[in-house]
């Protein structure tokens, strides 16, 4: 009875180890677009917090762009305020896109730092999310980027108690994970993430680590880079520039 | 939308900052109440071990009954982890295309073989040449539901019984360390979360195993109190008194398992140890130290003790062995809660804290829960009319 | 074998036999029944990637803007907005692009768009132009005075404050409110244009601070101290900050 069970399993490991192959560029290339290599590309992206000036349009443009839920509870990148006050205490919020056009109230005498910091997935290159999905509905493609089949995730949602970061949620009306993509349907096309598109100061910056020259590239040369939670060992493809120690 | 509605009203009840995706409690009472049930599972067939591997002769009586429990219990198991999914059509996946890296893909294969090859098999053998002699005796369709399930067997020689008796230690033997991984792994899905420092820890599996035993254990010997006498039996005290030193000595190892959790916590006192603090202090103060501790673990080894050392009446000794098993119960179900609730209680940034609020209807709802809680109880009574654990004879001996 | 099966008790046959024609069945299944694109995850990855790639563009990208409008990005290469998309402020505008005639983009002409980043908030980084919408120029719309493509103000702003707005309200309540910027930080001029090439002056040495607040000073009602006996390796503002209250 055993080595039945045995060639059963070991039938499934087999089929199941097709995934670490993968498939040859051409191939890639009929399915996607006949000029998308994706073996040729690996996207990072990169955040300046100093440049950062919280006006949300990164998250408007997300959720319009993905059909995120409007609710102030789901997002797939949003922004963080960070207020450091002068007796060491911090206080952070989420950014709310409406309240962020009103007068602010902050007393600046008891300020000691005050900034925004941008969050969103950070396409890990160790991710845990995909590690603990039971049924492979999560992957990582070859250009790096983090995807969530909706078609076949079953709602488990151990995805998101795995992730470190808090970038996944449970879509309300698909009942699947959802989470950014890097918005990978523009990727393939040539265009820029929305939120790197819109925003006003350039603080997100977006590249092809494969390439020559990119953004991305320089941004990793001329800045401090620090990455979120680095003990844990995810590897994050997101680098932040300027990056204070109190966030995490 | 009233879920936006209610997200908002949780929303106003944060201390301090959580990631905005956190807001909602992702898994809730039903994830509660899995590992709680393939926790009885588990201790149950411990026990049942003790017998058939070990030869504990005075625990003999509870045999039966803890394998009946354990089926019992472990029918429903999967019903909680369906309901829960977002997706529930879909977990046939699973089995399709399951992930090797994650331990909850193991879930559908660790359960068909401990159902199938474990409990299914031990309980064909145990009761193969009872249901064949019962199966004669009766008549109409309880005659063919004991032939169909004794697989129209016919052979009761002396030598076909000692086969049996041989098969069933073998499958307990086997059965031990499938009884840790069915709900084992069940403690390594929470341990292996290391974005997650409640839950991140090697002694998870661990501590999940032994609070199992201690649950599966008592929850036995609660049964045995009430269904025997009920059935027209006398307790044996011999095998009760047996019964609560092995609950005895599995709540010590327990305990002092989470107490060494606990001082390692404080005394490394890393990152994490801030909100943790605040969480135990504050959302997890009754769940964990009035119901976990207090009462689920340090009442009964207390009475436990003075059982042992003033040896005390009969009577008072049921009673007391009685209200420690129903404590212990309540004990390790709140174990379970503070952690699956607990672990999702606080924020990943270790800035602040959520509520859970539990609705009462709603198919993860509060009674949802409690029928699953209930209904292994009304499989038990239906199994146990088919397969009674005591024969007459037995019943009216002792 | 065969009299391993011959001496096995007629019970165990049974068991045997009836797992056997489980497990066969289900191997059969699984091997036979089931389609492939249910059971590859091969083949499910392609698919999800596919599916991922083929999802609908809401964002143009201000590279298709330009494409028909040409009079818009000339204006605003040289101005302040020229890092700024097009469709930050006109919205997703892949279906005006789709169908020019038909799908206007919105264009925010009142005072309530450009409050998303104007607006003061004190967690801006220092040096991004803010004001107060309650008091500059109430219930005007934006655009009366500035051109949003090239947004110079219409006159030169007489004090700093309008970009550092932030080290203005914090010195407003200072013991230093009534001293100019210009007083200790001389700015060139290009710095208004090109504020991140050009950087205004600090002060160099102790004597500076030490006019008004070394003992001996004729200032009255000024703190003073023995500087020859004070902080001697520092310049005054490695350890004070001259714009807060108390000057921490």
């Amino acid at each position: 009875m055993e080595r039945r069970d045995f060639l059963k399993h070991l039938c499934w490991v087999i089929s199941s180890g097709g995934i670490m192959s993968g498939l040859t560029a051409d191939a890639w290339a009929a399915i996607l677009n006949k000029d998308y290599d994706t073996t040729k590309h690996y996207y990072g992206m990169g955040i300046d917090i100093d440049k950062c000036i919280g006006c949300g349009r990164c998250m408007q443009a997300c959720k319009t762009e993905n059909a995120v839920p409007a609710a102030p509870f789901y997002f797939r990148t949003w922004v963080e305020r960070y207020v450091i006050k002068t007796d060491r205490t911090v206080s952070v919020n989420t950014l709310n896109m409406e309240s962020v056009a009103k007068p602010d109230v902050l007393p600046e005498k008891e300020v000691l730092r005050s900034f925004f910091v941008p969050k969103l997935c950070n396409q890990c290159d160790h991710p845990p999310c995909v590690q603990v999905c039971p049924v492979g509905a999560t992957f990582k493609t070859d250009d790096g980027v983090i995807l969530v089949d909706s078609k076949r995730c079953i709602g488990c949602r151990y995805c998101i108690q795995a992730c470190p970061y808090g970038a996944r949620y449970l879509h309300p009306e698909t009942r699947v994970a959802d989470k950014c993509t890097f918005c990978y349907h523009r990727l393939v096309k040539g265009l820029l993430p929305v939120c790197v598109e819109v925003c006003p100061q350039q603080a997100r910056v977006f590249g092809d680590m494969k390439s020559i020259a990119s953004p991305l590239g320089r941004f990793t040369r001329m800045n401090k880079i620090h990455v979120l939670k680095p003990s844990l060992n995810t590897d994050p493809k997101v680098y932040y520039a300027n990056l204070d120690g109190e966030v995490n | 939308m009233e879920a936006a509605q209610n997200l908002m009203e949780l929303s106003r009840q944060v201390v301090g900052f959580i990631y905005p995706n956190e807001i909602d409690i992702q898994w809730s009472i039903l994830i509660v109440v899995y590992p709680y049930i393939t926790g009885l599972v588990a201790g149950a067939f411990i026990l049942a071990s003790l017998v058939k591997v070990f030869n504990v002769k005075e625990l003999q009586p509870t045999y039966r009954l803890a394998m009946l429990t354990a089926l019992a219990f472990m029918l429903i198991a999967p019903l909680p982890l369906q309901l829960h999914l977002g997706r529930p059509e879909r977990s046939y996946e699973m089995f399709m295309t399951p992930n090797l890296t994650s331990a909850m893909a193991m879930f559908g294969f660790v359960y068909l073989w401990y159902l199938m090859l474990v409990l299914l098999l031990e309980i064909y053998f145990e009761y193969r040449r009872d249901m064949i002699v019962w199966s004669s005796e009766s008549t109409g369709p309880k005659r063919w539901l004991l032939k169909l399930l004794s697989l129209f067997s016919t052979d009761i020689s002396e030598k076909a019984v000692a086969f049996d008796k041989k098969t069933v230690k073998v499958i307990t033997i086997i059965g031990i360390p499938s009884a840790f991984l069915l709900h084992g792994y069940v403690g390594f899905i929470f341990g292996s979360i290391k974005a997650n420092p409640w839950w991140s820890s090697v002694m998870m599996p661990v501590v999940f195993l032994f609070s199992a035993i201690v649950s599966g254990i008592a929850m036995v010997m609660l049964l045995y109190m009430i269904i025997k006498p009920l059935l027209g039996g006398k307790i044996d005290m011999k095998c009760l008194d047996k019964v609560a030193s092995f609950l005895f000595y599995a709540v010590i190892v327990d305990f002092s398992i989470e107490v060494l959790d606990f001082i390692h916590r404080l005394y490394e006192s890393e990152e994490s140890i801030k909100i943790l603090s605040q969480l135990v202090e504050t959302k997890l103060f009754i769940s964990l130290v009035v119901l976990q501790i207090l009462m689920g673990m340090l009442l009964p080894l207390l009475v436990m003790a003075i059982i042992k050392i003033f040896k005390l009446q009969e009577e008072v000794r049921k009673l007391l062995y009685f209200v420690c098993g129903l404590l212990i119960q309540l004990g390790i179900f709140s174990t379970r809660w503070n952690v699956v609730i607990g672990g999702q209680l606080f924020s990943k940034s270790f800035r602040g804290l959520t509520t859970y609020k539990m609705e009462m209807m709603g198919i993860e709802g509060f009674l949802v829960a409690l029928v699953l809680l209930i209904v292994p109880f009304v499989i038990l009574a239906i199994l146990i009319k088919l397969l009674p654990p005591w024969k007459k004879e037995e019943l009216a001996s002792n | 074998m065969k009299d391993f099966f011959k001496n096995l008790p007629e019970q165990a046959v049974r068991v045997v036999v009836l797992f056997l024609i489980l497990a066969v069945g289900l191997l059969a299944i699984r091997q036979f029944i089931i389609p492939p694109e249910m059971k590859d995850p091969v083949i499910q990855k392609i698919s999800s990637t596919q599916r991922e790639a083929a999802k609908g563009i809401k964002y143009a990208g201000a590279e298709i803007c330009a494409q028909c409008h040409e009079k818009e990005p000339e204006i605003k290469k040289t101005g302040y907005h020229r890092d700024l998309a097009c469709e930050s402020c006109h919205g997703a505008a892949q279906k005006h692009a789709d169908n020019p005639t038909d799908v206007k983009p919105e264009s925010p002409r009142k005072r309530d768009y450009c409050v998303y980043c104007h607006q003061y908030n004190s967690s801006r980084p220092t040096g991004f132009p803010q004001i107060n919408q309650e008091t500059h120029n109430p219930r005007q719309p934006c655009i009366n005075c500035h051109n949003p493509h090239n947004p110079k103000p219409p006159t030169t702003p007489r004090s700093c404050n309008a970009c550092h707005a932030q080290i203005e309200r914090a010195k407003a309540v200072s013991y230093h409110a009534l001293i100019d910027c210009t007083v200790c930080h001389t700015a060139p001029e290009k710095h208004k244009s090109s504020p991140r090439t050009v950087i205004p002056t600090k002060p160099d040495k102790r004597e500076f601070c030490g006019k008004c607040h070394d003992k001996g000073s004729p200032k009255k009602g000024v703190p003073t101290v023995d500087m020859a006996a004070h902080g001697e390796k520092y310049v005054c503002w490695q350890c004070h900050y001259p714009h807060t209250l108390g000057g921490i």
